[in-house]
């Protein structure tokens, strides 16, 4: 055995270093793309152990790639050096809530959706709520800035986040930020460490931010037959002095694949919908609701569907959950993008998408945040048919372009990665990139905590398929 | 075995899963032995890993033997993972690669299915109540396989009927004087006619007191649920067969059981066979009529509740009931008729007891542990007693009471409806 893992089995309790091979294959993947074997999963359940994990890595220079529930889409967690992978999960999950101050602290593996739901006792909400948040980790959430269908209206999670407790890549414990609501004492570190996908640090704690929750919500869902007109009612809308909490798109393909895994009664007919969920007062919503139907009738909607109790507008709402998992059954390999364009810029993008589409023959498919100009293009194809998979990486290259020339961005949410590392230099330039790039040099400076992912190695290119 | 590793494994299937994770919180093994490797994700993956070559079997064994074959996953999965059939065919391929263990061909080749298997195994258990299973099990060379806790079921076990008795009070036809409302072909199970005697003949008279006729048709067998579930595929679909065709022999309206894990096997008898071929023909229309006690005691609606049992019960469905039949509201239906009685709910219904066919024996320390977080939820409901719809369920509670020190009931479904004592409503 070699030296580091003798030394790390002697670090932790028994048990929490696994090696055998069918532990160590199962924690090689996530919900992305490629399986890289870690040579050990370490389990840590407190900070000093995080901290002497990162120590013990240091000096025998191995990598170690933190892990919370693996449901990463750009594969942050991969082993991709080997080493060790950092199993968060296990921690102890805590959730401390402060009702009087609006605030929660939790530990790293605490599941995003289950804060929402110990917030929801008190009267209060955690506003982040990405699609996976019953099954993904705070932990995960933080590390990617994860976003959901109500970033539309109160932000992603760095718009929540007060302060974190953090375990530097050689070990450090520090605290950022704090529990107050205002803070500008120094430069924020909170901010750097959201966001930074696992390469800057191990979050072991957090302090969030709670706010109200709205007394009612109210669901509408409208059809229309073309898409364009979708993305123009969607820029209408949002001009009329109506900000809905969220304005989510389906394009047919995922209309059809969620109807028919569980049919919840979806236009299929229709080449895309829009659900809108308004929150606040009744009284507001029922103004709002009556703008919104006059406004969608002007775009042209083809038809206007208001569930007619909450458990209908749940259903819609679960079916919208679905879609990223359903439209796999389309084909078995999902390369799924997150590129995010200007929000008046929505219908040339789908214009774009559509181009590719031809170009390539692919199958493409789109859903997504569209509220903030977040879609979620989604290539649908059989990684066994090598053939298929280079013409995917030439789409997916296509796609960044597109996002790109209309002002947009490689990512929305889902991070960067591996799978996007190779095209940072054409957003950012070459000077940006290196900025990015000392920052963590400086944090980290034997390179080992999480590399391979968000800077691209030397060459490196989107290989999604294996001779 | 002239099919490929990949094929037997069904690699294929593999794919459909898209590594989301959203049956990690649906799964009580990950939730308990809090790894990866005991998750449904985990498990397919190795499954498709030991079918590319890059792990062997004895990789996937350890994985696939603590699984508990609840389903719970297959309810929460979204792009609908076949993992029963993924589940069974890493059985199979485990099964085939180990050494032969001869007490187990016993049982599984001669004793379980023979002809007069159901009587022997009655006696058998009878046998052992009365002079100790421990010295039986020596004797089969069981406990030297594993350390069976076989006491600690022992004390669970109702008191049996002994042999006599049960010849004496069991006919095989329940006729009506009255036109009937329908003929019911009855699926007696093998623990459910030996162990729970008295739970059989009160679903007999309940569906009676419905208005309905009842048969025993006497050609029928072990279900073959245990010998799917511990790889023995072949003799499961040879099982299936026989009781296809002894339940053709006369037009039934439905073929009824009580437990959960047979039925869940009879209503996927379809998927033993090729589509197209005469047998499947014959499976579908065999399954098409297969019905839990509850679905056609809800069904039928012949029962009239009026005597008050003043009692608190909360319901612990059998995952094959819920997961695999999908029959969730009937039970819950039938407890709220009985007047006087109030039903307190789980919070997590779907969360396994652990008991998962011969799960508990095989693997006691795991079951215990998932029994722990299943009696958690059970005392925090704060009811006096616990229903079941399966034996191995209710065996499991009775357990998991004792062990919690608590005084607390645990009845089948039916036991409890009889105890109400419901009358024919014409
Ligand atoms: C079906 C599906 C739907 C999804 N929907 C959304 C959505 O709507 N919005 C959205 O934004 N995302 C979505 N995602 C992506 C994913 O769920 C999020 O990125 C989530 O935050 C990942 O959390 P995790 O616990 O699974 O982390 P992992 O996938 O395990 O890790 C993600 C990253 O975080 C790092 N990390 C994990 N824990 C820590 C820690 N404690 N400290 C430091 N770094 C850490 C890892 O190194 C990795 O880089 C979806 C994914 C799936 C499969
Ligand atoms: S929910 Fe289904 S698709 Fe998702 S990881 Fe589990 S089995 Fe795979
Ligand atoms: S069948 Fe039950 S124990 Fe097995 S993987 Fe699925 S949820 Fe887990």
């Amino acid at each position: 055995m070699e030296k580091w893992l003798e030394e790390l089995q002697s670090l932790l309790p028994e048990g929490r270093v696994l090696t055998s091979l069918a532990d160590r294959h199962s924690y090689s993947f996530d919900a992305s793309f490629g399986e890289h074997l870690p040579d050990a999963v370490v389990q840590v359940k407190e900070k000093l152990e995080v901290a002497d994990v990162l120590k013990l890595a240091n000096r025998y220079k191995v990598p170690v790639h933190p892990r919370g529930s693996g449901t990463c889409l750009s594969g942050g967690p991969l082993p991709v050096h080997g080493g060790i992978v950092l199993d968060m999960s296990q921690f102890p999950a805590v959730i401390d809530l402060s009702p009087r101050d609006l605030t929660v602290k939790v530990t790293p593996s605490v599941l995003t959706g289950n804060i929402n739901k110990a917030a929801e006792k008190h009267g209060l909400m955690y506003a982040p709520d990405p699609s996976s948040a019953h099954v993904a980790t705070i932990g995960g959430n933080l590390a990617e800035n994860s976003g959901g269908p109500r970033g539309l209206k109160y932000g992603v999670t760095k718009d929540h986040v007060l302060g974190l407790e953090v375990v530097t890549p050689e070990g450090e414990m520090i605290k950022t930020g704090g529990q107050t609501i205002k803070n500008v004492t120094g430069i924020d570190l909170t901010k750097l460490i959201v966001g930074s996908e696992g390469t800057l640090g191990v979050i072991v704690g957090a302090t969030l931010k709670l706010m109200p929750k709205p007394p009612a919500v109210q669901t509408i869902m409208v059809a229309f037959d073309e898409v364009r007109k979708a993305g123009e009612a969607i820029s209408q809308t949002l001009t009329s002095g109506i900000l809905p909490a969220k304005m989510e798109f389906m394009d047919q393909a995922c209309i059809v694949a969620v109807e028919n895994f569980q049919p919840v009664g979806l236009p299929v007919d229709a080449a895309a919908v829009i659900i809108i969920e308004l929150d606040g007062h009744p009284e507001t919503l029922r103004v709002e609701r009556g703008l919104i139907e006059e406004i969608m009738e002007e775009m042209g909607a083809k038809e206007i569907i208001i569930p007619k109790s909450d458990e209908e507008a749940a259903k819609l709402w679960h079916a919208r959950k679905q879609v990223s998992p359903a439209i796999a059954k389309i084909k078995p390999t999902k390369v799924s993008e997150d590129a995010t364009v200007p929000r008046s810029k929505i219908p040339d993008f789908m214009d774009r998408l559509e181009l590719i589409k031809e170009k390539y023959g692919l199958e493409v498919v789109a859903f997504g945040h569209a509220g903030d100009g977040n879609l979620h293009p989604n290539i649908l194809c059989d990684k066994r048919n090598v053939e298929e998979m280079k013409l995917v990486e030439k789409a997916v290259e296509d796609m960044f372009q597109a996002a790109l020339d209309l002002g947009g961005t490689l990512s929305g949410e889902h991070g960067i990665g591996t799978m996007k590392a190779p095209f940072m230099e054409l957003e950012l330039g070459e000077i940006g990139l290196d900025m990015m790039k000392r920052i963590k040099d400086s944090w980290d400076p034997n390179g080992i905590l999480n590399p391979g992912k968000v800077f691209p190695e030397k060459g490196q290119k989107l290989v999604l398929h294996h001779d | 075995m002239t099919s490929s590793l990949k094929e037997r494994l069904n690699y294929d299937k593999t794919f459909d899963c898209v590594q989301c994770g959203y049956c990690l919180p649906a799964c009580p093994t990950y939730e308990t032995m809090e790894k990866e490797t005991h998750s449904p994700r985990g498990r397919i993956n190795l499954v498709k890993m030991v079918a590319e070559g890059k792990a062997s079997v004895e990789d996937l064994k350890e994985p696939i033997e603590k699984c508990l074959g609840c389903m719970a996953c297959t309810t929460v999965c979204p792009t609908n993972v076949q993992y029963g059939e993924i589940f069974e065919g890493a059985k199979r391929v485990i099964d085939e690669e180990r050494p032969r263990r001869l007490v187990e061909d016993f049982l599984f080749q001669s004793f379980f299915p023979s002809s007069k298997w159901m009587s022997t195994l009655g006696n058998a258990t009878w046998l052992y109540q009365k002079s100790g299973l421990q010295k039986v099990s020596q004797r089969f060379g069981l406990t030297k396989r594993a350390p069976l806790q076989i006491h600690e079921f022992e004390a669970a076990l109702p008191s049996m009927p002994t042999p006599k008795k049960r010849r004496r009070e069991r006919v095989d036809r329940y006729v009506r004087k009255r036109p009937a409302v329908a003929k019911i072909g009855f699926f007696k199970g093998c623990v459910m006619d030996s162990v729970f005697f008295e739970t059989n003949q009160n679903t007999v008279e309940l569906l009676l007191r419905s208005g309905a006729e009842v048969v025993f048709p006497e050609a029928q067998t072990c279900c073959g649920a245990l010998h799917a579930h511990t790889g023995k595929v072949d003799q499961s679909v040879e099982l299936a067969k026989r009781n296809i065709e002894a339940f053709e022999e006369e037009g039934f309206d439905y073929i009824v059981n009580n437990a959960g894990g047979c039925g869940a096997r009879l209503v996927e008898y379809a998927h033993l066979f090729d589509e197209g071929t005469e047998w499947y023909e014959r499976a579908e229309r065999f399954v098409d009529r297969v019905r839990d006690i509850s679905e056609v005691l809800v069904g039928l609606d012949g029962l009239a509740f009026e005597k008050e049992l003043s009692r608190t019960v909360t319901y612990q469905p059998s995952c094959h009931l819920r997961n695999v039949q999908k029959v969730t509201s009937e039970p819950l239906d039938l407890i709220k008729r009985i007047p006087g009685v109030e039903l307190r709910e789980l919070e997590r219904p779907e969360f396994c007891c652990g008991s998962a066919g011969v799960y508990n024996i095989v693997n006691y320390e795991d079951a215990m542990d998932i029994l722990d977080v299943k009696m958690q939820d059970v005392c925090g409901t704060g009811a006096g007693g616990v229903v079941t719809s399966n034996p191995g369920c209710q065996l499991q509670m009775k357990l998991g009471v004792e062990r919690e020190g608590l005084q607390m009931e645990a009845v089948h479904l039916v036991d409890l409806l009889m105890e109400a004592d419901p009358r024919p409503k014409w």
